[in-house]
């Protein structure tokens, strides 16, 4: 792997070729907030929260740091006042699924609740990571995505929470410590279902929901 | 059929079917596209075909089906050559006339044929303004072939491109003709076909692919569908030079579901390929080997973006994935995959035929060729338009589109669907053009041409495109997801009647950010409505913002429905057809409508007698015009 130099925030930095913008930025210690990124998973590009502009002039233009790969010559700029004012209005519109944001970056940021959006509080910002370390590193798939647009959710698919949560970690599940924002272990804890109740096909992941990835497991004999 | 194993066997196979055809026996085309068979067009060739025979005029007439000819306006639509003789809006019933008359005795059934605004009758398809105006490069051959017929193509030099290329030229040659016709993508992009071609050539690996874009999914679009449906040939050739340009041995046609007969058309026609040997192992003896699969699409319109539908080919969800590495370098499993819309193909091998010159001298400087629209919405002549590049938007809408229905004033039209923009009447002297579009802050797309009059509110317009988009999107990114439902929101509350001052600056803020940090395409073009109407109509957003009224009249919380007693002669038709009885009045009496108990349902505004249109919506401060 050959070194390649690099212009970050006017800051010559020498970086490893393939590097993407955020690891060489991180590497050297440059702040670029994430939400969907994790240094054990692939990267997925759903925050969208790490854009950062690159190149000069008119050829200046927005990507993505978590997937955008490095190259000699590139010159990158992470805090302009573009770049600053994308991130808080990513910020206002996660605001209305999860009230929880780390206040550093609101305030960094300047994001404020907006009246005139539409709250839609589940708690889940669908950034994959639960989903992506379920599928890739444990190769388990019990949490998946199901719908599109606007109603895409994540679910918890009980067969196969059956057959590999106990063997995953029983008492606590890994992919919970994936979850930025809490909701998988707030369910984790959440009411007992109704008497009776049918074991559903897929059943979805987010804070509206009364049954909770344990009782699934226990209505299935496995714990 | 025998396999053939050279260029002079596929040269011997075509003089023998044109010298079996009898040029003075007349041909009697049919349009069977999905248009007209909505029209019931099968009826209408069942008893062609059983009268020709009972009159035994099989000898002298022949019946072919065909795919669609594009005046969808007024199917089912025939016409008879050579002389092109056409006729429309044709019933079962007509078809005795025609058969005696025309086919008999060549005397014209007046009743079926076209009139123009102006009154006078043209008999002929090539007087009819609306081929008239016309280029029909790609679409034209649509009216002499019968898709299930591989012969009628090869009548028509079909495989001749091919032939030439794999007989005469290089890959390299091949490739070097296609980048010099300049010849653009047609399927909204415009991205040069010949650099992509070449992007996947050089790209290391040894195994590519060649992919038919077939997703055709916005709004009222059917271009590609009515290509596959009645020339599914041309894409397939177009397709296998392609393959022999940039050297790969399989391609994917990604096709809709939701078009079963052009599923049926492609599959039969590849069909009818391979039974020719003009695909699977060495083709036409040249040592060009090349299989085709065919992979139907689930419904989703972001399939239709290049790497959603790469994942899609895969098995995966059709999802798109970062391009920072192109999909000509890695596609399908990762390898590098050349993917081009339908009418793109179509256009290759036309390329060849013609020559690069001639396909250079149509069009514009910066866009080559022809482009199919369908020309929907409020204009008279519906349909299919093919047109050189360069025509002006208002060439396309008055002269071939005869305008707008109703004599209604024209106020906007959307080109480019969901993912493009709105452009107002004073800039219809704009040329369709894949720059010239960009530039107004709309694009060419895929060719949906949609119309609208005076009675479209523009605010409703940017709502039911974004309502759209907010269903299609695939959900995985925040700014297209999070982006489109709130300005989807906020969009709902104007027409509700609920806006506030800052709500336009909201839209053109969350707009901002949306088009830039999206993943795909789907999310970067997805505020273009919102940000062109806000653009040309911001008047419009204002008034129901600030005045509560929608001056088109169309958002229902905003207008409210009068009698104008001026003008009411008490006919009691609308009080006898308001559903919630909202309506009183005694007979000769003007009417009232009791607003607390008016549902808006407009049906005393259709039903008031345009003789005396006493029934008006009014909207904000608009009053009655005093008596």
């Amino acid at each position: 792997m050959s070194q390649v130099n690099v212009t970050i925030n006017g800051e010559h930095i020498k970086a490893v070729e393939g590097m993407t913008i955020l690891e060489a930025a991180r590497e050297a210690g440059i702040f670029i907030p994430t939400l969907c990124h994790h240094g054990h998973l692939d990267a997925y590009g759903s925050c969208r929260l790490c854009v950062v502009e690159i190149g000069e002039g008119e050829r200046k233009r927005v990507v993505a740091s978590c997937l955008y790969h490095i190259s000699e010559g590139l010159v990158v700029e992470t805090e302009t006042d573009k770049i600053n004012n994308y991130r808080r209005i990513i910020l206002n519109l996660l605001m209305h699924r999860w009230d929880n944001i780390p206040v550093i970056l609101l305030e960094k940021y300047g994001a404020k609740n907006h009246s005139r959006f539409v709250d839609n509080m589940t708690y889940c910002i669908l950034c994959g990571l639960c989903v992506r370390y379920c599928r890739d590193v444990k190769g388990a798939n019990v949490l998946g995505f199901v719908g599109r647009g606007t109603i895409r959710q994540v679910v918890i698919f009980p067969n196969q929470a059956a057959k590999y949560c106990p063997t995953c970690c029983p008492k606590e599940m890994e992919c919970l410590h994936y979850c930025p924002t809490g909701v998988i272990s707030s369910q984790y804890y959440g009411s007992r279902p109704a008497d009776g109740q049918k074991l559903p096909h897929a059943h979805p992941v987010c804070i509206n929901d009364d049954v909770n990835i344990l009782e699934i497991l226990e209505r299935v004999g496995h714990v | 059929m025998t396999r053939l194993t050279s260029i002079s066997a596929l040269e011997a196979l075509r003089k023998e079917i044109i010298s079996r055809r009898d040029p003075a026996r007349l041909k009697v085309s049919v349009c069977s596209g999905t248009g007209c068979r909505a029209y019931d067009c099968d009826k209408v060739i069942d008893r062609l075909k059983s009268g020709i025979s009972h009159h035994g005029l099989s000898e002298k007439v022949e019946v072919v089906t065909t795919g669609c000819h594009g005046f969808c306006e007024l199917g089912p639509v025939m016409a008879i050559y050579p002389e092109g003789t056409s006729y429309f809006k044709i019933k079962p019933e007509d078809v005795e006339d025609i058969i005696n008359d025309t086919l008999s005795q060549g005397k014209l059934v007046e009743r079926l044929l076209y009139v123009d605004p102006e009154g006078q009758v043209q008999a002929k398809e090539r007087d009819i303004p609306f081929y008239k105006y016309q280029n029909r490069v790609v679409f034209g051959n649509n009216h002499y072939i019968d898709p299930e017929h591989i012969e009628d193509y090869l009548a028509l030099d079909g495989y001749c491109a091919l032939a030439a290329c794999l007989g005469g030229m290089t890959p390299e040659e091949v490739l070097e003709t296609v980048k010099k016709a300049n010849l653009r993508g047609r399927g909204g992009g415009g991205f040069p076909a010949g650099r992509k071609w070449e992007t996947t050539r050089n790209a290391p690996g040894d195994v590519k692919y060649v992919i038919v874009n077939a997703d055709e999914g916005d709004p009222g679009a059917y271009m590609d569908r009515s290509i596959l449906e009645g020339n599914p040939h041309s894409v397939l050739e177009g397709m296998l030079i392609g393959a022999y340009a940039i050297g790969a041995h399989k391609g994917f046609i990604y096709i809709r579901q939701e078009y079963p007969l052009a599923v049926e058309n492609l599959n039969r026609a590849i069909g009818q390929m391979r039974a020719l040997g003009l695909l699977g192992e060495n083709i036409l003896g040249s040592g060009f080997d090349f299989e085709i699969a065919v992979h139907r699409g689930a419904g989703a319109f972001v399939s239709g973006e290049s790497s959603a539908l790469m994942s899609s080919i895969e098995g995966k969800v059709g999802e798109p994935r970062p391009k920072y590495i192109r999909t000509s370098i890695s596609g399908v499993h990762g390898c590098p995959s050349d993917l081009n819309n339908v009418e793109t193909w179509a256009n290759v091998p036309i390329i060849f035929n013609k020559g690069v010159d001639w396909f250079t001298s149509i069009g514009t400087e910066g866009s080559k060729g022809t482009k199919i629209f369908s020309l929907v919405g409020k204009v008279n002549n519906t349909g299919l338009v093919e047109v050189p590049m360069g025509m002006t938007l208002h060439d396309i809408i008055f002269k071939i589109g005869g305008g707008i229905r109703d004599g209604k004033k024209f106020k906007a039209v959307q080109t480019g669907g969901p993912s493009g923009g709105v452009i107002p009447e004073d800039m219809l002297d704009l040329p369709v053009d894949f720059d010239a579009l960009t530039l107004v802050g709309s694009m060419m797309g895929s060719g949906g041409m949609i119309v609208m009059d005076e009675d479209t509110c523009m605010v409703d317009v940017a709502r039911y495109f974004l309502e759209f988009l907010a269903d299609e999107s695939c959900g995985k990114c925040v700014p297209c997801r999070e982006g489109i439902t709130q300005m989807l929101h906020i969009l709902k509350m104007l027409c509700a009647g609920k806006g506030k001052p800052e709500d336009i600056d909201v839209l053109q803020e969350v707009a901002a950010m949306v088009k830039e940090c999206s993943l795909c395409a789907l999310g970067q073009s997805a505020p273009n409505p919102v940000l062109s109407s806000l653009k040309y109509f911001r008047a419009e957003y204002e008034a129901h913002v600030n005045d509560k009224c929608c001056p088109a009249h169309v958002c229902k919380e905003l207008i409210s429905y009068h009698i104008d007693p001026a003008k009411c002669k008490g006919c009691g038709k609308c009080l006898r057809n308001c559903p919630v009885n909202a309506i009183s009045g005694s007979k000769k009496e003007p009417h009232v409508i009791d607003l607390d108990k008016c549902t808006k349902c407009d049906t005393c505004f259709m039903v008031c007698p345009p003789k005396f249109s006493a029934v008006t919506k009014l909207s904000g401060s608009e009053t009655l015009p005093a008596v």
